[in-house]
């Protein structure tokens, strides 16, 4: 177990170098990309952009470039960003991270709960026209750009209905649960409603044909001719079998959420998140931010899939040799 | 089905024609393909709706211009009256199917015609990108999957590294580099405005999610007997990959296009929305999306448009690619799906 465990963080290890140097690489070695150019501005001179070279150590080898910035990330922890110079990156990072937190964590627990009970309905009820509605709302689910949604539900909750039916939502933007918990709740509701529908789709489906492949197995068979009862074979045994492999599907969906989707909605909905932070340093190229909301966001990928793998050893000691 | 019909489908019909047939007889399949069919060719046929139907070019902003709603002459842009007066508003609706049938975007174009022609940017990117990500998919899970050893190591390592850059981040990232000056590769230079651009991003970042797939169904193809007797009997590495292992992959292929295609498609127009997909003046439904932010509270029309159409199309894809694989797997027809 203890090599597993070691072999497992090693990987990680190597995976999130690897994706530090491509960030890296994207940003500063792209053929045609200058980017002390972008930095300098549209119409800068030759002396301009030598003093922005020379400045943000641009004119220095890439690889010591690189080695420098991950030491003032890593080490000394006072990378700062090449817009708001003197402005320290991790700082921004850390206070982003509350709200995105806030907002990944509800938004599973909703897409969980109606996965898990819709899941379960379709694939279990007697009644002939449940199960191919639920199938049609989970592929409407999926189908919903998350964006979008998002700015219909803001169209309905902040423009004319907001005077009458919807008076109780607040301004978009976000508050911190140690401020007004009330008031965090109410700002992150339909936030978390709408990061909730793809997911919860998702979920819906793979729930129902795991459950249903499971109860066509033999051993299911078997309960039912001990005469165990229907309910006691969905949930002791079917359902239960079913989500291990949900397990590991939220895993990777939780872990890349904050890379994702959950960027979209920080946009859409004025969360200052670290998706939101992402979005606003690409737009104007602050490298260190940047390459901070980044290994934040793999490193979340990355340890979820880690989390998950030890998991499965835990369950299954078959996978530890492998 | 009675048994003689039965036994006589397995003798005379190979899997391919049963599944076939039973794709056409599912109402899923025809359903979506229907949505798609008549989405693909309003999209194809954008040209000619702009130029006899509209009389308009909706790449062209047009500030000034009046037209006659019920015989009475309407500014297409007007100065706005809610709020400071600052702003313009487009004009509405005309549900007029000659002009402005679903209002004027912010410069005044006809949002219907852009509509159109952004479904041919979304569709043709889509597709593309789609189809990119399962040639490369192929070619890397073939490879890794038959041959192992080192190679097998390092293509699964750049796919774990892949993997876990959350697709977002990665595609943002390549966008926001790639379309501020395009890409120049030695003598190959694609300029910021290219298509190429959005679709080899989108190509290659769903690159791990079927190429892992496809490598462990090889691994384990490559462990039967009828590949061993290939080898056994010995047949060229290239004439078992393309005639024993790649026809047992073209069911799961068949099933993931369908899927990569919405998903491209979603992640085209996402990107576009925010303003690092599609450039301009070109438009697909994630940039109408994007003009239609400015004007959500006065002309929603604008920006929930193109998002019913995408939503409609990545529904149909994706039901389409249910319909597919229940017609492919007969087990989940036993199962009742």
């Amino acid at each position: 177990m203890l090599a597993f465990v070691t072999r497992r963080i090693s990987a990680m290890i190597f995976v999130l170098v690897s994706i530090s140097i491509l960030v890296f690489l994207i940003f500063f070695a792209t053929p045609g990309v200058d980017p002390a150019a972008r930095i300098a501005g549209r119409n800068a001179d030759q002396e301009t952009l030598a003093q922005v070279r020379h400045s943000f150590e641009l004119d220095k080898p890439l690889p010591i470039r690189y080695l420098s910035m991950m030491r003032h990330l890593f080490v000394s922890q006072d990378l700062t960003s090449y817009v708001n110079r003197g402005a320290k990156v991790i700082p921004q990072l850390t206070q982003a991270i509350p709200a995105t937190l806030s907002l990944v964590i509800g938004a599973a627990i909703i897409w969980l709960g109606l996965g898990i009970f819709f899941g379960i309905k379709a694939a279990s009820s007697r009644r002939k026209w449940i199960d191919p509605t639920i199938g049609f709302l989970g592929i409407i689910g999926i189908s919903l750009p998350v964006y979008w949604l998002g700015e219909v539900v803001n169209l309905f909750t902040q423009a004319k209905l907001h005077n009458s039916v919807f008076r109780w939502v607040p301004q978009l933007g976000y508050v911190g649960i140690t401020d007004n918990p009330f008031q965090w709740f109410l700002h992150l509701l339909f936030p978390w409603l709408t990061l909730a529908v793809l997911y919860a789709g998702i979920y819906v489906r793979v729930l129902r044909n795991e459950i249903r492949m499971v109860m066509s197995e033999d051993y299911i068979k078997t309960e039912r001719a001990k005469g165990a009862s229907e309910t006691r074979i969905l949930y002791k045994h079917a359902t239960r079998m079913s989500l291990i492999t949900l397990v590991s599907l939220f895993g990777l969906d939780f872990g890349s959420l904050v890379g994702g989707y959950a960027l979209l909605t920080e946009v859409v909905f004025g969360i200052q998140g670290v998706g939101r932070l992402t979005y606003q340093s690409l737009q104007n190229f602050d490298l260190p931010v940047i390459m901070a909301t980044v290994m934040y966001a793999s490193f979340f990928v990355v340890f979820m899939n880690a989390l998950v793998d030890v998991l499965y050893a835990v369950l299954d000691p078959r996978v530890r040799r492998v | 089905m009675s048994l003689k019909e039965s036994s006589e489908a397995i003798f005379s019909e190979s899997p391919g024609k049963i599944a076939l047939r039973s794709l056409r007889k599912d109402k899923r399949a025809r359903i979506s393909l229907a949505i798609l069919g008549v989405i693909v060719f309003l999209s194809l046929t954008a040209p000619l709706y702009s130029h006899f139907i509209a009389h308009t070019d909706p790449f062209e902003s047009t500030l000034d211009a009046t037209i006659m709603v019920n015989g009475i002459t309407t500014p297409v842009l007007e100065a706005s009256t809610t709020g400071l007066g600052l702003g313009i508003t487009p004009i509405g609706p005309t549900w007029n199917l000659s002009h402005y049938f679903i209002g004027a975007d912010s410069q005044g174009r006809d949002v219907l015609a852009r509509l159109f022609y952004g479904g041919r940017s979304t569709l043709f990117i889509g597709v593309s990108s789609g189809l990119l990500c399962l040639l490369l998919s192929l070619l890397i899970g073939i490879i890794s999957g038959y041959y192992r050893g080192w190679v097998d190591a390092i293509f699964s390592r750049v796919l774990d590294i892949i993997w876990a850059f959350p697709v977002y981040l990665l595609a943002i990232s390549l966008s926001v580099v790639l379309l501020t000056s395009g890409l120049s590769l030695g003598f190959i230079h694609l300029g910021p405005g290219s298509f190429a651009l959005p679709i080899f991003i989108i190509g290659v970042v769903y690159v791990p999610y079927i190429a892992r797939p496809i490598r462990a169904q090889v691994l384990a193809l490559r462990e039967n007997d009828f590949v061993r007797a290939a080898v056994g009997s010995g047949a060229k590495n290239s004439t078992i990959i393309f005639r024993e292992i790649l026809p047992n992959i073209i069911p799961s292929l068949m099933v993931f296009i369908p899927i990569i295609v919405a998903l491209s498609m979603l992640t085209e127009s996402a990107l576009s929305f925010l303003s690092i997909g599609v450039q301009p003046p070109a438009a697909s439904w994630g940039t109408i999306i994007n003009d239609g932010l400015g004007l959500l509270y006065t002309r929603p029309m604008v920006g929930i448009a193109p998002g019913i159409l995408i939503a409609f199309t990545a529904a149909s894809l994706n039901l389409y690619g249910d319909a597919v694989r229940d017609a492919l797997d007969p087990k989940s027809r036993a199962r009742g799906d």
